[in-house]
């Protein structure tokens, strides 16, 4: 079944699944472009993982549709497969194995023929630094390597949609820095899904958030904008010689000052109107001795915070009686 | 994809130090057998010389041992079966099959088929120590040959029960005790019934394997190893597909 738009790599509609009797996943719904790096964000038993299960074909949803390159992954399960590359959160490893016999039967597995699979087997023992790891046995090496040997399966067969469950888990820092460089790399050309609870993760290599809770999608933007949600426009700023706390308010757009220390103060202001220009000819001609300008910036931990509570709140304002309700408008209306 | 499986199977068979020494073992015991029996043969050959329509040599060293041999697999092979499934559903190795563009079918057969080449190697070297017999003697090959086929054919069949209960849990220890319990429940059922047309002798594989044993190629014993082998081959690919449903 072709898809109208070849640039959408993978769509996945109305997913719902639960174990039992309690239901894990509602309602999800996901699209993804090539080129495009999108991040899974989410508590602890937020759904993350099982949503990525039902997208590699190792689960099958309750209800809901999978398409993998335009094939559907719950009629053609193995022409579908044959496009993903899948990190689970413990790597599938053959411990017995060599790194090098490990990756060449992922590479058969994923139906490469085997004329190709030296030069992509060269490729991704270089893009994961196992170049001279590859005559190891996969059970004698640390932690942060098998990892990288567990990326390099997924990316081994130039998958078109990459999965990856939590991919820094477990690697030291230079290690880390490394592998993010690597899937941003990869979502240049492939699409890539990656689930975590790091937000420094989001920030530095995501395109695309997408804020998962209770099996829910609750927040889906670019991680760009995500950093915007909630945020507050202003700067504060270091005057050597500062004036009057009135002599900052009274610029235009300023909408609140507020005193941090003897030198330095916050300053907020309309999102129409940035005073920082203003402030700089003011500062100037009055010998205020300007040291320091730096914008307010929503850390992505405060809005990833502000979203799940919004939600939890909204939740509960569900459940709550009438009266609470009235309460609410009331204060809104003072 | 079959044999991708079946070969990645006997790598990481052949790369355990354990399998070598189970080999080695096992290699030692059927050896054991074969001379212990060739003694007593060498015993009382003089005695044989005087009946009329003696067993051959073949019939008197080649039939029991493989008899032996049936005995022994029907305890052995659980053990080999034990990881198949079990074992990588432990290790976490399972969704990297379940997430490549297989089919159950194809994931079950190629365990099987890496299974049966290992069983293979390790039986291959008894109808090699009998042939060393032709140096002195003239050997019956149609009877050592019905008794390799009802061989093969009967560890098909433990493998394949192996397979399954291998696929039903997470604990290769369960699965290996869990294969022994029901190859041994039918061993046990089949000697234990005393009247010759109990339905518990036709469900027994080791009884099937008995005709082959005497070099009878029976269609019927041929026809119940394949389904044996085949019923239980489905219920683990059944089994797998499950996975996917229950997670």
């Amino acid at each position: 079944m072709p898809n109208a738009t070849p640039d959408l790599t993978l769509t996945a509609r109305k997913l719902t699944r639960s174990f039992g009797n309690q239901p894990v996943i509602h309602d999800v719904s996901l699209q993804l472009k090539r080129g495009e790096v999108l991040g899974l964000l989410g508590h602890n038993g937020a759904g993350k993982s099982t949503t990525m299960q039902m997208l590699t074909g190792c689960l099958l949803p309750d209800s809901g549709s999978i398409e993998i390159c335009g094939i559907d992954l719950l009629r053609h399960p193995t022409q579908a497969k044959a496009h993903i590359g899948y990190l689970p959160e413990t790597p599938p490893l053959y411990r017995e194995l060599t790194v090098r016999d490990y990756l060449v039967f992922a590479a058969r597995l994923r139906g490469m023929q085997s004329a190709d699979v030296p030069a992509a087997l060269a490729l991704a023992l270089q893009r994961c630094g196992l170049t001279d790891k590859s005559k190891k046995l996969i059970g004698t090496l640390s932690k942060g390597y098998q990892q990288r040997v567990g990326i390099a399966q997924a990316i081994i067969h130039q998958p078109a949609v990459i999965i990856l469950d939590e991919p820094t888990v477990g690697l030291d820092p230079t290690q880390i820095r490394e592998i993010r460089a690597l899937i941003r790399e990869l979502g240049n050309r492939h699409s890539v899904i990656l689930s975590t609870h790091l937000l420094g993760e989001v920030e530095s290599i995501c395109d695309r958030v997408e804020i998962m809770q209770h099996g829910k999608l609750i927040y889906g933007d670019t991680s760009a904008r995500m950093q915007q949600y909630g945020q507050v426009s202003g700067f504060t700023v270091s005057l050597r010689n500062p004036p009057a706390l009135s002599a900052l308010q009274d610029i235009i757009g300023v909408t609140h000052v507020e005193q941090l220390s003897e030198r330095q103060f916050r300053v907020l202001h309309t999102t129409e109107h940035n005073p920082s220009a203003e402030l700089l000819t003011l500062a100037a001609q009055h010998g205020w001795q300007l040291e320091q300008l730096t914008p307010l910036q929503a850390r992505l931990e405060d809005v990833f915070v502000k979203i799940t509570d919004e939600q939890s709140t909204d939740i509960k304002d569900v459940a709550r009686t009438e009266s609470v309700a009235a309460r609410t408008v009331e204060g809104v209306n003072k | 994809m079959i044999r991708l499986l079946a070969l990645r199977e006997l790598r990481s068979l052949f790369s355990m130090p354990s399998t070598w020494f189970v080999l080695a073992v096992l290699q030692f015991i059927f050896a054991w057998f074969f001379l212990a029996r060739l003694d007593a043969f060498l015993e009382i050959q003089p005695q044989l010389a005087q009946v009329a329509n003696a067993p051959g040599v073949t019939a008197s060293i080649a039939a029991p041992l493989f008899n032996v041999i049936a005995l022994l697999l029907m305890m052995l092979v659980p053990m080999f079966t034990m990881r198949l499934i079990a074992e990588e559903r432990r290790n976490q190795t399972l969704t990297l099959l379940l997430s490549s563009p297989l089919s159950s079918a194809q994931i079950v057969l190629g365990k099987f088929f890496g299974l049966m080449l290992f069983l293979m190697v390790l039986m291959a070297t008894t109808p090699m120590m009998l042939y060393t017999l032709q140096l002195g003697t003239s050997l019956d090959h149609g009877l050592l040959w019905s008794n390799v086929l009802g061989l093969v054919l009967l560890s098909a069949c433990y493998a394949a029960l192996g397979l399954y209960i291998s696929a039903l849990t997470s604990q290769p220890i369960i699965a290996a005790i869990g294969a022994l319990a029901v190859l041994l429940g039918l061993w046990l059922a089949d000697i234990g019934s005393s009247a010759l047309d109990s339905p518990w002798h036709q469900l027994s594989p080791l009884n099937h394997f008995q005709n082959f044993n005497y070099g009878l190629l029976d269609s019927g014993d041929a026809a119940y190893f394949v389904l044996f082998s085949a019923v239980f081959l489905l219920l683990a690919m059944k089994r797998l597909n499950n996975n996917r449903v229950y997670g």
